[in-house]
């Protein structure tokens, strides 16, 4: 197919539409308001629902609601608007309720400001909401995967019954790059637990209130028996000159390109770095972190954070080799300065 | 052309600075080239400043931000203070004299300057200034050669009026003809 | 030298970011102006929203606080409660207010806290490029009824004065504009009035100020002077819905 230029932001919405998506919920945050307004113009001309939201809190309920009669649905929001919405995503996790969720991040804490930031990895990753549970969380790199990991997002949901979320920050919103964009989706799953009106079957129950601490246990087992299979099956990861490399980097999304030229041009210098890039953030891709850090010397988390993702590096590298970072906030960190980190290490440890 | 090249567009906001980006994006794309834009906003929606990244290459991009782009299209002065130390040396400047009025201190930069905004009033087409910049600017630099630019014009401009489209490429056609005189 | 016209001294010398044609500037000037008039200046707190006006803390010379989305009403009652002698006033948006603060707004008015709000209702979201409002008029296009407001998929604007005049929490509530010297004049009055039935404790005040936004309407600012007077007002018009005092 021929390639066509588009926004980030578009390119996901779009991947969900492509994908089967037929109702999007939401409220305008910047930098992901593009994405409601996309869905405000396509979700009516093919038949589908489109509401803003009078609150991201209410959005995600909608959402809570479209994922019960079994619909492709999803919501858009950033930071702010993610804090708002863990209630309902507690909710629909456990309720094993499948959707898309997209956070579009940007600075932090508080009202911060709209410059793209990598610090809701922690909200993300480790639940956000209250309870034991986890959501899918994958991070693109590009237009391209914007639209991809949409419609592998909706496929995952749906495969595993789970909330996935795709973790972009406000650069992969915003850039515009040759996308391919992908045939419509035409194998859909079964959902025979939607609540659509009781025809001909015995009535669907969709709740998370469980009252018998047994059943209550028991129920928080299958999730995480769920979540061992998703974490053995589903992990996702890419590598670039790591096999000889003395320092790795380790860095998602846009951050990742970023810190590729950064490694080849510290290659051109002399010095043996290579990237690691993690594409899905939960699970996170410890099999082949541990398999990496077998042979490289150092780590160097670089992340638009205070540092967040270098507790997951940690975990898995498991003291192995140390681990560094190279933090930015507010500020997205451009090649030159990684590969002068990269090289001022490379000086300090005799690589 | 090299395998990557990064071009900065800068101005503040209402300039049209993305727009030209895009231009320039939508014109390499159709030349067959690799490319991205990165746009980066200032907080107000007028008034603020406002850039653009545009990256070409003949390979996939890994980055596409830069702390030193090769060349930059500067349209007025806060973007040519904040921007000038930052190109490449050796690098391209590029700037709307009718906007900025000091000359560039750098002694390594290759300098083009054209007063825009008096040729596009000269021209009867006070709105096409951005154009007849792109126009001067790609048949100086060739980064993307004019003959595939004009070939992708309709492209580029899918959706506006022919008027529009037609009034957009005499701009584009005066500013390759400003070059070719002066540069 | 006589002076006849200087800068209120409720407001800094911090020069407004607002866009060419936009109300704000006006509708700051007013409250800054009833600040000064009734000396309250040193005893005011000012809760600010997210939108357009999320900087106005940086405009108001008086402590000033910034509220997450919509919940400047939470904020104010918990402050007023704590510091009755203070006057307490937020200044929010129809998407702040009328969208994702309508619990906190209604409940606010419901309790009769002893607050003053300017709701500044322009139809459509500002600061966040255009989208519709919960006070977007029918038919009226934004970049999320891009085919125009339609009552069956996005239903009817809501008309804030009216909703919450029900409640009887709601000490004074006034519909005004500042599309012309006339009603600017009357606008003032309002606010003034507002301010002075808040500090006799009577209950919730609150102002509406129908406003402009030229950039996302798509109009020259005289031009959005003009619809607030042709299309806005016929809608949400203009005078007093409740006065404790009348």
């Amino acid at each position: 197919m021929e390639k066509v230029l588009m926004k980030g932001n578009e390119a996901l919405a779009e991947g969900a539409v492509i994908a089967g998506c037929r109702g999007f919920f939401g409220y305008p945050i910047t930098p992901s308001s593009e994405i409601a307004e996309y869905m405000a113009r396509k979700l009516p001309t093919i038949g589908g629902v489109f509401v803003q939201a009078e609150s991201e809190l209410a959005a995600i309920n909608m959402v809570y609601g479209g994922a019960s009669t079994g619909t492709r649905v999803m919501t858009a929001s950033s930071g702010p608007g993610l804090s708002l919405k863990q209630e309902g995503i507690s909710y629909i996790a456990e309720a094993e309720l499948p959707c898309l969720i997209v956070n579009v991040s940007r600075g932090g804490p508080g009202l911060g400001g709209i410059q793209p930031a990598q610090s809701d990895y922690f909200q993300a990753t480790r639940g956000g909401g209250h309870g034991d549970y986890h959501t899918m969380v994958l991070a693109p790199s590009g237009a391209q995967e914007m639209m991809d990991f949409a419609i592998k997002g909706f496929e995952l949901a749906d495969r595993y019954r789970i909330p996935v979320m795709i973790m972009a920050e406000g650069t992969l919103g915003n850039i515009m790059e040759p996308v391919i964009p992908r045939e419509p989706v035409s194998d859909f799953f079964e959902k025979p637990w939607a609540i659509t009106g009781c025809k001909d079957r015995a009535p669907n129950i969709i709740n998370t209130l469980h009252l018998s601490a047994e059943f209550l246990e028991e129920r928080n087992r299958h999730l995480f028996k769920k979540y061992a299979r998703i974490i053995e099956s589903e992990q996702r990861a890419e590598t670039f000159l790591t096999d000889d490399a003395d320092i790795i980097v380790v860095a998602f999304g846009i951050m990742a390109r970023i810190a590729k030229k950064s490694v080849m041009e510290a290659r051109k210098k002399g010095v043996k770095a290579g990237l690691f890039r993690p594409i899905s953030l939960w699970p996170f891709p410890d099999k082949k972190m541990q398999e990496v850090a077998r042979t490289a010397k150092r780590f160097l988390s670089v992340e638009i954070s205070m540092g967040q993702m270098i507790q997951d590096i940690r975990l898995a590298v498991e003291g192995k080799a140390p681990v560094e970072l190279y933090g930015r906030i507010g500020i997205t960190p451009n090649p030159e300065e990684i590969t002068r980190q990269l090289l001022l290490i490379a000086e300090r440890e005799g690589y | 052309m090299e395998v990557e090249k990064q071009v900065l567009f800068a101005g503040f906001g209402g300039q049209g600075v993305l727009s030209m980006g895009q231009f320039l994006t939508y014109a390499a794309m159709g030349a067959g080239k690799q490319v991205a834009w990165v746009p980066s906003y200032g907080a107000e929606m007028r008034g603020g400043t406002a850039n653009c990244l545009v990256t070409i290459s003949n390979e996939e991009i890994s980055s596409p931000l830069t702390e030193n782009p090769e060349m930059a299209v500067i349209l007025n002065k806060p973007s040519l203070d904040k921007f000038e130390d930052k190109i490449k040396p050796n690098g391209t400047l590029v700037v709307n004299s009718s906007m900025v009025d000091r000359s560039p201190v750098r002694e390594d930069l290759n300098v083009l300057e054209m007063p825009v905004n008096e040729i596009a009033e000269q021209l009867n087409n006070p709105r096409g200034a951005n154009m007849i910049l792109l126009g001067a600017y790609l048949e100086k630099t060739a980064v993307v050669r004019v003959e595939d630019a004009l070939k992708h014009f309709e492209l580029i401009f899918k959706g506006k009026k022919e008027a529009v489209i037609k009034k957009n490429k005499e701009a584009f056609l005066a500013g390759i003809e400003y070059a070719r005189r002066e540069w | 030298m006589k002076v006849v016209f200087k800068k209120p001294e409720s407001l800094t010398d911090a020069q407004f970011h607002y866009c060419p044609g936009c109300t704000h500037g006006i509708i700051h000037r007013i409250v800054a102006e009833c600040l000064d008039e009734l000396d309250i200046r040193e005893k005011a707190i000012g809760i600010c929203p997210v939108g357009c006006s999320v900087l106005a803390y940086d405009y108001f010379n008086c402590d000033m606080l910034e509220a997450a989305h919509g919940r400047a009403p939470a904020i104010a009652t918990a402050i007023k409660r704590l510091l009755p002698d203070s006057c307490l006033f937020t200044y929010q948006g129809d998407g702040d207010l009328a969208s994702i603060g309508m619990g906190e707004i209604v409940h606010a008015s419901a309790r009769g806290e002893k607050i003053t709000v300017i709701f500044i209702n322009n139809a459509i979201y500002g600061m966040t490029g255009g989208q519709m409002a919960p006070t977007t008029l029918l038919g009226q296009v934004t970049t999320t009824s891009p085919y125009g407001r339609k009552k069956e998929n996005e239903g009817y604007p809501v008309k804030m004065a009216e909703l919450l005049s029900n409640n009887q929490g709601s000490a004074y509530i006034y519909r005004a504009a500042v599309n012309n010297p006339a009603n600017v004049i009357k606008c003032k009055k309002a606010v003034k009035k507002a301010l002075q039935i808040q500090a006799r404790g009577l209950g919730f005040t609150m102002v509406e100020v129908l406003s402009t936004c030229p950039t996302n309407w798509g109009m020259s600012p005289i031009d959005a002077l003009k619809w607030v007077e042709d299309e806005m007002i016929p809608y949400y018009p203009l005078g007093e819905f409740k006065n404790a005092e009348a």
